[in-house]
Protein backbone atom coordinates (compact mmCIF):
# COMPACT_ATOMS: atom_id res chain seq x y z
CA UNK A 1 0.00 0.00 0.00
CA UNK A 2 2.18 3.23 -1.07
CA UNK A 3 -0.48 5.84 0.61
CA UNK A 4 -0.50 9.21 -0.52
CA UNK A 5 1.83 11.52 -1.33
CA UNK A 6 0.88 14.36 1.44
CA UNK A 7 2.84 17.76 1.12
CA UNK A 8 4.83 18.67 4.26
CA UNK A 9 2.70 22.10 5.00
CA UNK A 10 -0.59 19.40 5.37
CA UNK A 11 1.74 17.14 7.91
CA UNK A 12 2.73 19.84 9.86
CA UNK A 13 -0.51 22.07 9.78
CA UNK A 14 -2.47 18.92 10.77
CA UNK A 15 0.01 18.03 13.56
CA UNK A 16 -0.46 21.55 14.57
CA UNK A 17 -3.69 21.12 15.34
CA UNK A 18 -3.55 17.90 17.10
CA UNK A 19 -1.16 19.42 19.50
CA UNK A 20 -2.70 22.92 19.65
CA UNK A 21 -6.09 20.74 20.73
CA UNK A 22 -4.34 18.58 23.09
CA UNK A 23 -2.65 21.38 24.57
CA UNK A 24 -5.85 23.58 25.40
CA UNK A 25 -7.52 20.44 26.85
CA UNK A 26 -4.28 20.22 29.23
CA UNK A 27 -4.21 24.32 29.75
CA UNK A 28 -7.79 24.74 30.01
CA UNK A 29 -9.58 21.89 31.84
CA UNK A 30 -6.29 19.89 33.28
CA UNK A 31 -7.51 16.77 30.90
CA UNK A 32 -5.45 14.76 28.40
CA UNK A 33 -6.35 14.67 24.94
CA UNK A 34 -5.45 10.24 25.07
CA UNK A 35 -8.09 8.91 22.77
CA UNK A 36 -8.25 5.43 23.67
CA UNK A 37 -8.74 6.41 26.91
CA UNK A 38 -11.37 8.46 26.71
CA UNK A 39 -12.96 5.65 24.28
CA UNK A 40 -12.66 3.47 27.01
CA UNK A 41 -13.63 5.50 30.16
CA UNK A 42 -16.75 6.85 27.71
CA UNK A 43 -18.27 3.21 28.55
CA UNK A 44 -18.60 3.55 32.29
CA UNK A 45 -19.38 7.11 32.37
CA UNK A 46 -20.67 10.01 30.38
CA UNK A 47 -22.48 12.30 32.88
CA UNK A 48 -21.48 15.18 35.10
CA UNK A 49 -17.95 15.35 35.60
CA UNK A 50 -17.12 12.39 33.22
CA UNK A 51 -19.79 14.24 30.54
CA UNK A 52 -16.36 15.74 28.58
CA UNK A 53 -14.99 12.80 27.31
CA UNK A 54 -18.35 11.90 24.63
CA UNK A 55 -18.49 15.29 23.99
CA UNK A 56 -14.58 14.90 23.02
CA UNK A 57 -15.32 12.22 20.90
CA UNK A 58 -18.72 14.20 19.48
CA UNK A 59 -15.89 16.89 18.52
CA UNK A 60 -13.75 14.14 17.20
CA UNK A 61 -16.16 13.21 14.47
CA UNK A 62 -17.40 16.69 13.53
CA UNK A 63 -15.42 17.61 10.98
CA UNK A 64 -15.22 13.95 9.32
CA UNK A 65 -19.23 14.43 9.37
CA UNK A 66 -19.48 17.78 7.78
CA UNK A 67 -16.51 17.52 5.31
CA UNK A 68 -16.50 13.79 4.86
CA UNK A 69 -13.25 11.69 5.45
CA UNK A 70 -11.60 11.85 2.14
CA UNK A 71 -9.38 8.41 0.66
CA UNK A 72 -9.63 5.54 2.96
CA UNK A 73 -8.01 2.69 1.91
CA UNK A 74 -8.11 -0.14 4.14
CA UNK A 75 -5.18 -2.40 3.55
CA UNK A 76 -7.04 -5.57 5.68
CA UNK A 77 -9.85 -7.68 5.91
CA UNK A 78 -12.86 -6.64 8.11
CA UNK A 79 -12.12 -9.87 10.36
CA UNK A 80 -8.12 -8.82 10.21
CA UNK A 81 -9.82 -4.97 11.21
CA UNK A 82 -11.39 -6.46 14.13
CA UNK A 83 -8.46 -8.29 15.48
CA UNK A 84 -6.57 -5.71 15.31
CA UNK A 85 -9.03 -3.68 16.83
CA UNK A 86 -8.90 -6.12 20.19
CA UNK A 87 -5.22 -5.80 19.87
CA UNK A 88 -5.45 -2.34 19.83
CA UNK A 89 -7.86 -2.10 22.32
CA UNK A 90 -6.39 -4.63 24.89
CA UNK A 91 -2.99 -3.09 24.24
CA UNK A 92 -3.20 0.32 24.97
CA UNK A 93 -5.44 0.01 28.37
CA UNK A 94 -2.49 -1.97 29.55
CA UNK A 95 -0.17 0.46 28.35
CA UNK A 96 -2.47 3.05 29.63
CA UNK A 97 -2.05 5.20 26.51
CA UNK A 98 -1.60 5.14 22.66
CA UNK A 99 -0.46 7.54 19.49
CA UNK A 100 -2.28 10.75 21.49
CA UNK A 101 -2.23 9.60 24.35
CA UNK A 102 1.46 8.34 24.91
CA UNK A 103 2.40 9.97 21.43
CA UNK A 104 1.64 13.84 21.87
CA UNK A 105 0.77 14.36 25.00
CA UNK A 106 3.25 12.04 27.46
CA UNK A 107 5.90 13.12 24.51
CA UNK A 108 4.55 16.74 25.22
CA UNK A 109 4.78 16.34 28.80
CA UNK A 110 8.65 15.19 28.17
CA UNK A 111 7.52 11.79 30.46
CA UNK A 112 10.45 9.14 29.51
CA UNK A 113 7.60 6.32 30.27
CA UNK A 114 5.69 7.65 27.37
CA UNK A 115 8.92 7.64 25.38
CA UNK A 116 9.50 4.53 25.71
CA UNK A 117 5.95 3.06 25.15
CA UNK A 118 6.11 5.18 21.87
CA UNK A 119 9.37 3.46 20.39
CA UNK A 120 7.56 0.19 21.50
CA UNK A 121 4.42 0.54 19.87
CA UNK A 122 6.20 2.06 16.66
CA UNK A 123 9.25 -0.13 16.14
CA UNK A 124 6.89 -3.29 17.01
CA UNK A 125 4.71 -2.18 14.36
CA UNK A 126 7.52 -1.47 11.49
CA UNK A 127 8.06 -4.87 12.62
CA UNK A 128 4.47 -6.15 11.98
CA UNK A 129 4.36 -4.51 8.40
CA UNK A 130 7.40 -6.03 7.58
CA UNK A 131 6.59 -9.15 8.43
CA UNK A 132 3.07 -9.36 6.95
CA UNK A 133 5.13 -8.16 3.82
CA UNK A 134 7.37 -11.05 4.16
CA UNK A 135 4.55 -13.46 4.55
CA UNK A 136 2.63 -12.35 1.72
CA UNK A 137 4.59 -10.61 -1.33
CA UNK A 138 2.58 -8.23 -3.27
CA UNK B 1 -17.06 25.23 30.39
CA UNK B 2 -15.67 22.04 30.42
CA UNK B 3 -17.88 20.58 28.25
CA UNK B 4 -17.16 23.36 25.83
CA UNK B 5 -13.41 23.41 25.82
CA UNK B 6 -13.46 19.40 25.25
CA UNK B 7 -16.13 20.19 22.03
CA UNK B 8 -13.81 22.46 20.89
CA UNK B 9 -10.71 20.27 21.62
CA UNK B 10 -12.42 17.70 19.97
CA UNK B 11 -13.07 19.77 16.78
CA UNK B 12 -9.66 20.85 16.15
CA UNK B 13 -8.17 17.24 17.22
CA UNK B 14 -10.66 15.76 14.59
CA UNK B 15 -9.67 18.52 12.02
CA UNK B 16 -5.89 17.89 12.28
CA UNK B 17 -6.35 14.42 11.83
CA UNK B 18 -7.96 14.81 9.10
CA UNK B 19 -5.82 17.51 7.48
CA UNK B 20 -2.41 15.31 8.14
CA UNK B 21 -4.22 12.46 6.16
CA UNK B 22 -3.71 10.09 9.04
CA UNK B 23 -7.15 9.35 8.93
CA UNK B 24 -6.33 7.06 5.61
CA UNK B 25 -4.68 4.02 7.23
CA UNK B 26 -2.76 3.76 3.89
CA UNK B 27 -0.62 6.75 4.84
CA UNK B 28 0.17 5.36 8.39
CA UNK B 29 1.39 2.13 6.70
CA UNK B 30 3.04 3.84 4.28
CA UNK B 31 5.24 5.55 7.73
CA UNK B 32 5.98 2.08 9.36
CA UNK B 33 6.56 0.13 6.10
CA UNK B 34 10.25 1.24 6.53
CA UNK B 35 11.38 -1.20 3.83
CA UNK B 36 9.29 0.16 1.47
CA UNK B 37 8.08 3.35 -0.11
CA UNK B 38 8.77 5.29 3.14
CA UNK B 39 7.03 8.17 3.67
CA UNK B 40 8.04 10.55 6.87
CA UNK B 41 4.11 12.59 6.92
CA UNK B 42 3.55 10.94 9.92
CA UNK B 43 6.66 11.79 11.67
CA UNK B 44 6.23 15.72 10.50
CA UNK B 45 2.59 15.49 12.12
CA UNK B 46 3.76 13.96 15.62
CA UNK B 47 6.68 16.43 15.63
CA UNK B 48 4.37 19.22 14.98
CA UNK B 49 1.80 17.98 17.48
CA UNK B 50 4.09 17.82 20.43
CA UNK B 51 5.81 21.09 20.11
CA UNK B 52 2.18 22.91 20.24
CA UNK B 53 1.22 20.61 22.80
CA UNK B 54 4.50 21.40 25.11
CA UNK B 55 3.91 24.59 26.39
CA UNK B 56 0.41 23.62 27.93
CA UNK B 57 2.22 21.10 29.63
CA UNK B 58 5.20 23.04 31.16
CA UNK B 59 2.78 26.10 31.83
CA UNK B 60 0.18 22.97 33.79
CA UNK B 61 3.08 20.89 35.88
CA UNK B 62 4.61 24.86 36.75
CA UNK B 63 1.05 25.76 38.15
CA UNK B 64 -0.34 22.18 39.06
CA UNK B 65 -3.45 23.31 38.23
CA UNK B 66 -5.51 24.61 35.18
CA UNK B 67 -6.90 27.40 34.24
CA UNK B 68 -10.53 26.42 35.02
CA UNK B 69 -8.70 25.74 38.49
CA UNK B 70 -8.55 22.19 38.07
CA UNK B 71 -5.56 20.40 40.40
CA UNK B 72 -3.57 19.09 37.92
CA UNK B 73 -1.38 16.17 38.54
CA UNK B 74 0.96 16.59 35.35
CA UNK B 75 4.41 15.47 36.82
CA UNK B 76 6.90 13.80 34.52
CA UNK B 77 5.89 9.85 34.21
CA UNK B 78 8.92 7.83 34.46
CA UNK B 79 7.31 4.96 35.79
CA UNK B 80 8.52 2.00 33.37
CA UNK B 81 6.78 -1.59 34.23
CA UNK B 82 5.67 -4.47 32.10
CA UNK B 83 2.55 -3.60 30.94
CA UNK B 84 3.84 -0.86 29.94
CA UNK B 85 5.92 -2.38 27.13
CA UNK B 86 3.82 -5.47 26.95
CA UNK B 87 0.32 -3.38 25.95
CA UNK B 88 2.34 -0.76 23.93
CA UNK B 89 3.87 -4.05 21.70
CA UNK B 90 0.37 -5.62 21.51
CA UNK B 91 -0.56 -2.52 20.67
CA UNK B 92 1.97 -1.95 18.02
CA UNK B 93 0.88 -5.43 16.56
CA UNK B 94 -2.98 -3.86 15.66
CA UNK B 95 -1.64 -1.04 14.88
CA UNK B 96 0.73 -2.36 11.96
CA UNK B 97 -1.70 -4.98 10.96
CA UNK B 98 -4.59 -2.57 10.40
CA UNK B 99 -2.85 1.11 9.97
CA UNK B 100 -5.47 2.52 12.57
CA UNK B 101 -5.19 3.72 16.03
CA UNK B 102 -7.97 4.71 18.35
CA UNK B 103 -8.26 8.30 16.77
CA UNK B 104 -8.44 7.49 13.45
CA UNK B 105 -10.90 4.51 14.04
CA UNK B 106 -13.23 6.80 16.13
CA UNK B 107 -13.05 9.16 12.94
CA UNK B 108 -13.81 6.38 10.76
CA UNK B 109 -16.80 5.40 12.06
CA UNK B 110 -18.14 8.40 9.89
CA UNK B 111 -18.29 6.89 7.01
CA UNK B 112 -20.63 3.95 8.33
CA UNK B 113 -18.76 1.15 6.53
CA UNK B 114 -18.30 -2.37 7.64
CA UNK B 115 -14.62 -2.08 8.46
CA UNK B 116 -14.79 0.91 10.77
CA UNK B 117 -17.12 -0.85 12.80
CA UNK B 118 -15.30 -4.22 12.56
CA UNK B 119 -11.67 -1.91 13.72
CA UNK B 120 -13.74 -0.16 16.23
CA UNK B 121 -15.96 -3.16 17.85
CA UNK B 122 -12.61 -5.01 18.40
CA UNK B 123 -11.61 -1.80 20.37
CA UNK B 124 -13.94 -1.94 22.67
CA UNK B 125 -13.92 -5.39 23.27
CA UNK B 126 -9.97 -5.49 23.98
CA UNK B 127 -10.20 -2.74 26.15
CA UNK B 128 -12.72 -4.52 28.54
CA UNK B 129 -10.98 -8.19 28.40
CA UNK B 130 -7.79 -5.31 29.85
CA UNK B 131 -9.78 -4.89 32.59
CA UNK B 132 -11.29 -8.03 33.15
CA UNK B 133 -7.29 -9.40 33.12
CA UNK B 134 -6.77 -6.11 34.95
CA UNK B 135 -8.94 -7.23 37.82
CA UNK B 136 -8.12 -11.18 38.01
CA UNK B 137 -4.18 -9.64 38.45
CA UNK B 138 -4.59 -6.75 40.71
CA UNK B 139 -2.98 -7.17 43.67
CA UNK B 140 -5.86 -5.87 45.01
CA UNK B 141 -8.01 -8.69 44.45
CA UNK B 142 -10.09 -7.15 41.89
CA UNK B 143 -12.91 -6.16 43.23
CA UNK B 144 -12.55 -2.60 42.58
CA UNK B 145 -11.79 -3.22 39.64
CA UNK B 146 -14.92 -5.18 38.78
CA UNK B 147 -16.43 -2.47 40.55
CA UNK B 148 -15.30 -0.01 37.91
CA UNK B 149 -15.44 -1.69 34.26
CA UNK B 150 -13.15 0.07 31.63
CA UNK B 151 -10.68 1.52 33.79
CA UNK B 152 -6.88 0.69 33.62
CA UNK B 153 -5.84 -0.13 36.83
CA UNK B 154 -3.03 1.95 36.79
CA UNK B 155 -5.23 4.71 36.40
CA UNK B 156 -4.12 6.51 39.86
CA UNK B 157 -0.06 5.33 39.25
CA UNK B 158 0.68 6.08 35.79
CA UNK B 159 -1.27 8.50 33.89
CA UNK B 160 -0.73 9.16 30.14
Amino acid sequence: MAGEVIPVWRSVAGGALIGAAAGLLMLVSGRVAGISGIVARSLQASFGKQAWRPVFLLGLVLPALFLGVGPVDWSASSSVLATAGVLVGFGTRLANGCTSGHGVCGLANLSPRSLLATATFVAVAIVTVATRHALSPP
Amino acid sequence: MNALVALIAGVVFGAGLLLSGMTNPANVLAFLEVTGHWQPALAYTMAAAVALAFPAYAIVRRRRRALLGEVVDARVQSLVDAPLLLGSSIFGIGWGLSGVCPGPGVILLTTGSQPAFAFVGGLIVGAIAANVAAGRGHPSGGTRAWRRPYVSYRDRRSRF
